[in-house]
């Protein structure tokens, strides 16, 4: 079902209206209450193609977000955008994807089924009507709105002329802070992010630098239980990620042991794994 | 003037019993096959005529009727030479008709006399003992396949030896049952440096005969892995090799003289191959790879390279273990159980997965990529190992462990999995149940888990199914970079 909130009405995010040019209707799908558009939120962006780091990074600090309250808010676009609704999903949390095309519409059409699950327990935002077609020049239109529900946005992985800027340049306007994962200097999908840094963004070392930003406590970390090789092999992950092999080599532990390991770590969500390497999740203190 | 030889054609790899009736009249001499004969058996009239003529026999200028009964079964191949020679040589007076009874024949005639050897030798045998026959007329080469058969092989060089024979002129000495040949060289896992998981999921998917699917960037020792696979297999029981024998004789495939092959078949077909070709075909079915590949391994490399309609072909075989072909003339059902390892490179540029080069891949192309995977297949496969490219410190490092000390582990485990196989443990089903709520683990999926588990603990001599064998068996999950997104 389809609401429509109206600039003006109590429920309006006094955020938004707060933008020099805040939209005149906001249409609404989704199960959870409009108030939900009103709480802490933060936005988490970046690149449409990301790495498996920034994938990681993206899932982790949504992850957290969301469990310690706040809502995420990202654009449903591929890459950063759909992890970071995936992590917030995840946690349980509310998150809302801001599109850039007409309410009903689910685009890209291959985040169908992830729009869905959003709107199960979140909210699916649009300026535009039904039936209104994406173009490009909706896509700059849809950013301010993503900043302007926030209260600080966080840039996870952007090349040197990206989207995510846009977002930035709204959120600096609007007067939100603005964080960026730092990232390598060899990487171009790391430029814009590196940028940001270089002009003075807030650099996100944690995922709690987020919550920080948005004056949300961190809930206090507890910390979990693993067997003596589990430690080992995290122990072997701390300078970065690494295969199954390097932990291996590292731990002189059998490979059979490790795998097992590695499984248990990733059950407790201490690490996580892709493209075959494992990553430590972003903000362990271990 | 009617004398009557017993011969088989072959319907996949099942013998027929097919009574050759050769009939000769007055009349204008010719020479004629009737019941269903295809082109090759046909031409059997020009090579039994020269190669009567060449034993020193005499032709009969009569009106030869050759009847080959059923009638309404489709015969095939060149087989049928020796049978109808003999057929006519016995209705003629030249061999006495009767010594022809308790006998069965089989081979292809040269234009010298010559009887050269056809395939699918065994399983005619096999269907003559059980027809009641003693002793089988056969090609010398194809002797000791005959005796595998448990019947007692004539080997004859020429039409004139079976023809002699048949007078009790000549017999032939004893045919010792082939002794296993030797197994090809495989190459030795010591080749291989580094790359502990994937050596350790070689190692459990030989033990359990589990299939395999080693992704990754391209160079990263995939193919070299999954080519020395067979050198850590243990050999077949000789049931097992009789079963790949019988395959192997009907697509003419057997290593000359000795056909007992106790390594475990290994077929490797390029991924260019047509669907007939995986899984058989043709007007009078043959065993396709993945019926030769029946109790060994079925190599696809380069997976998603290989034709939609060929791997989803495989489904059939995967499950049944078995290959059934359907034609206008009837079925064939090949045996299809085989070990399943692919390779594959995460997207179609092959950038994924290595920190070296930036995958140029569109998420679009991904997709593609992704759905040209068959979920049905991806589903069957019980061990993926992501092999990300190693670092050079591992290439320099000491020689792997052999093939040898590896497949002695993998035959104690193999027999410890094949006699009861170690029970999952309280904690191993917990730990299963945890792993469903968090992970994208189907039922289908938890079952597969709980195999290699099993496999696993027997390969640490378990007999109860631990934790931590059911974590390892969960590291080897169908990764989320192959999941449909």
């Amino acid at each position: 079902m389809i609401r429509r909130l109206r600039r003006g009405a109590a429920a309006y995010p006094a955020l938004l209206a707060a933008i020099h040019d805040p939209p005149a209707c906001l249409h609404v799908r989704g199960a959870a209450p409009l108030s939900v558009l009103s709480l802490p939120a933060v936005a988490v962006i970046g690149s449409r193609t990301c790495s498996p780091y920034g994938a990681q990074v993206a899932r982790s600090i949504a992850r957290e977000a969301a469990a310690a309250g706040a809502v995420v808010v990202s654009g449903l676009a591929r890459g950063v955008d759909a992890e970071a609704h995936r992590g917030a999903l995840e946690a349980g949390g509310a998150t809302v994807a801001v599109l850039g095309c007409g309410i009903d519409r689910d685009y890209p059409a291959a985040h169908a089924a992830l729009a869905a699950r959003i709107a199960e327990t979140g909210l699916l935002v649009s300026e535009y009507e039904e039936g209104v077609e994406p173009a490009p020049w909706r896509f700059p239109a849809r950013n301010r709105i993503i900043a302007g529900l926030c209260r600080a946005v966080v840039v996870v992985e952007a090349r040197e002329r990206s989207g995510a800027l846009i977002t930035v340049d709204f959120a600096l306007e609007g007067g939100r802070e603005v964080l960026a994962v730092p990232g390598e200097i060899t990487s171009a999908l790391s430029r814009g992010t590196n940028g940001l840094l270089r002009h003075g963004a807030t650099p996100l070392l944690d995922p709690a630098d987020a919550l920080d930003a948005i004056g949300v406590l961190a809930p206090a970390w507890a910390p979990v239980a693993t067997s003596s090789v589990a430690a080992a092999v995290l122990a072997a992950l701390a300078d970065g990620a690494g295969s199954a092999d390097e932990a291996v080599r590292a731990t002189g532990l059998p490979a059979g042991a490790v795998a097992g390991a590695l499984t248990e770590l990733e059950l407790s969500g201490l690490i996580d794994c892709a493209e075959g390497r494992y990553r430590r999740r972003a903000g362990l203190r271990a | 003037m009617l004398a009557r030889t017993l011969t088989h054609t072959l319907v996949g790899v099942e013998a027929r019993r097919v009574e050759v009736e050769a009939h000769l009249a007055r009349g204008v001499p010719s020479f004629t096959i009737v019941g269903l004969a295809d082109r090759a058996c046909q031409e059997a009239k020009e090579r039994v005529r020269s190669g009567i003529a060449s034993a020193q026999l005499e032709w009969p200028m009569r009106r030869i009727t050759v009847n080959l009964a059923p009638a309404d079964l489709r015969k095939e191949g060149p087989g049928f030479d020796l049978p109808i020679a003999l057929a006519i040589v016995a209705a003629s007076g030249q061999v006495p008709a009767e010594r022809l009874l308790g006998h069965a024949a089989l081979g292809e005639l040269g234009l010298d006399g010559r009887v050269r050897g056809v395939g699918g030798v065994i399983v005619a045998a096999e269907a003559a003992r059980r027809a009641g026959c003693t002793r089988m007329l056969c090609p010398v080469e194809a002797a000791p396949e005959a005796a595998l058969a448990g019947i007692q092989p004539v080997p004859v060089h020429d039409l004139g030896e079976a023809v002699a024979y048949l007078r009790g002129e000549w017999l032939p000495g004893p045919v010792a049952v082939a002794e296993a040949a030797p197994a090809a060289d495989v190459p030795d896992l010591a080749d291989v440096r580094g790359n502990e998981r994937a050596r350790r999921a070689l190692e459990i998917a030989a033990t359990g005969r589990h299939n395999l699917v080693l992704a990754g960037p391209p160079g990263t020792g995939k193919t070299m892995l999954a080519r020395r696979l067979p050198g850590i297999l243990p050999p077949l029981a000789l049931d097992e090799a009789i079963e790949v024998l019988r395959i192997h004789s009907v697509a003419g495939l057997l290593p000359p003289g000795r056909p007992l092959v106790l390594a475990p078949p290994f077929r490797a077909p390029h991924h260019g191959a047509s669907m007939a070709a995986i899984t058989g075909g043709g007007p009078g079915p043959r065993p396709g790879e993945a019926s030769l590949a029946h109790r060994g391994v079925l190599l696809l490399d380069e997976l998603p390279e290989f034709s939609r309609p060929c791997i989803e072909a495989l489904r059939q075989p995967l499950e049944d273990g078995v290959v059934a072909i359907s034609r206008v003339q009837g079925r064939a059902v090949f045996p299809a159980r085989f070990m399943l390892v692919a390779t594959m490179n995460l997207c179609s540029c092959g950038g994924r997965g290595d920190p070296t080069a930036e995958c140029s891949c569109s998420p679009q192309r991904l997709a593609v990529f992704r759905d040209r995977l068959s979920r049905a297949v991806l589903d069957r496969i019980d061990l993926v190992v992501v092999v990300p490219r190693a670092r050079a410190a591992e290439l320099a490092g000491p020689p792997g462990e052999p093939s040898e000390r590896v497949r002695r582990r993998v035959a104690e485990a193999r027999s410890r999995l094949d006699c009861a196989g170690p029970e999952l443990g309280a904690a191993a089903a917990a730990l299963l149940d945890r792993a469903v709520e968090r992970l994208p683990l189907s039922g289908r999926g938890r079952a597969r888990v709980a195999r290699v588990a099993a496999t696993v603990a027997a390969l640490a001599s378990c007999d109860v199914v631990g934790a931590e064998h059911v974590a390892e068996a969960l590291s080897y999950r169908v990764p989320r970079e192959l999941e449909p997104a």
